[in-house]
């Protein structure tokens, strides 16, 4: 799992059915110092999630799939979770 | 799952036959900002997209899921035609 | 499954239901040597590791067939402490 902030939303008509029913988030994964890792990817949400949110990333299929509660679909990533805080023991 | 533009397609006479009648295209891998990520790749098709269009694509076995119970050797599929994407980058918290 | 070190924690109140009561560590990749390697992951703690040890993670679907970790949204998990390591040199 990630951390990650909601960044975008996407709008698409034409999308896979298991995808109907659910936000198509744009999230960008963070590093621990708060700063973009990698590029944006796109996500389903399962937790009612929206842009500016700190959020919990889960990339892999399972776990994406069973939280947005559609398992057999083509769904790699989905906001699982809002972060309220993060300790770090020491500047990493 | 990543924001894609169709930029080609693929012909292949001879493929496993799992993929036989299915569209091969070759997505460019793009930012919200449209800036290409990377390498483009060669996506399998759940959605009839065509030449120049914005989609979204999922990588993985997850990817041969849209094609169930057939299964098709895919890691990666268009699973969604975008209309528009609304980006609003916030300040570091 | 990867060596890590545990570096921190993370709170999240509202979270799909089945990662109740989980804890949620925030782990950096270590080389056998003990050398921080880049990025960071967050795993399920099945072990009750603490700050600064060194662990076992397990990643994909595997990590579900840790303890606690049947069917539940977990794509890291926390397997074991490592207690000594040896290197052939």
């Amino acid at each position: 799992m990630l951390i990650a902030r909601v960044v975008g939303e996407i709008i698409a008509t034409q999308k896979h059915a298991s995808h109907e029913g659910r936000t198509v988030l744009l999230v960008q994964p963070l590093n621990l110092d708060g700063s973009d890792r990698g590029d944006a990817v796109v996500a389903l949400d399962a937790v009612g999630a929206g842009v500016g949110d700190r959020v919990l990333l889960v990339t892999e299929g399972f776990s994406a799939m069973t939280s947005v509660g559609r398992p057999q679909s083509p769904i790699d990533m989905a906001v699982i979770g809002f972060i309220d805080r993060v300790d770090l023991a020491e500047t990493a | 799952m990543f924001l894609g533009r169709v930029v080609g397609c693929v012909w292949a006479t001879i493929k496993n036959p799992g993929l036989e009648g299915h569209r091969l295209l070759i997505v460019e891998p793009l930012t919200p900002e449209r800036k290409p990520t990377g390498r483009r790749i060669v996506c399998a098709d759940a959605t009839g997209a065509g030449a120049g269009e914005l989609v979204y694509w999922c990588r993985g076995r997850e990817s041969s899921f849209p094609f169930l119970p057939q299964e098709v050797p895919t890691d990666s599929t268009i699973v969604g035609i975008v209309d528009s994407v609304r980006v609003k980058r916030a300040g570091p918290c | 499954m990867i060596l890590a070190r545990v570096v921190g924690t993370v709170v999240a109140t509202r979270k799909d239901p089945r990662l109740e009561g989980k804890k949620l560590l925030i782990l950096k990749p270590v080389s056998p040597e003990g050398k921080d390697e880049a990025g960071y992951v967050i795993a399920v703690d099945t072990v009750s590791a603490g700050y600064k040890e060194t662990v076992i993670a397990v990643s994909g679907s595997s990590a579900r067939m840790a303890e606690g970790c049947k069917d539940t949204p977990v794509d890291t998990a926390i397997v074991g402490i490592v207690d000594d390591l040896r290197l052939e040199t």
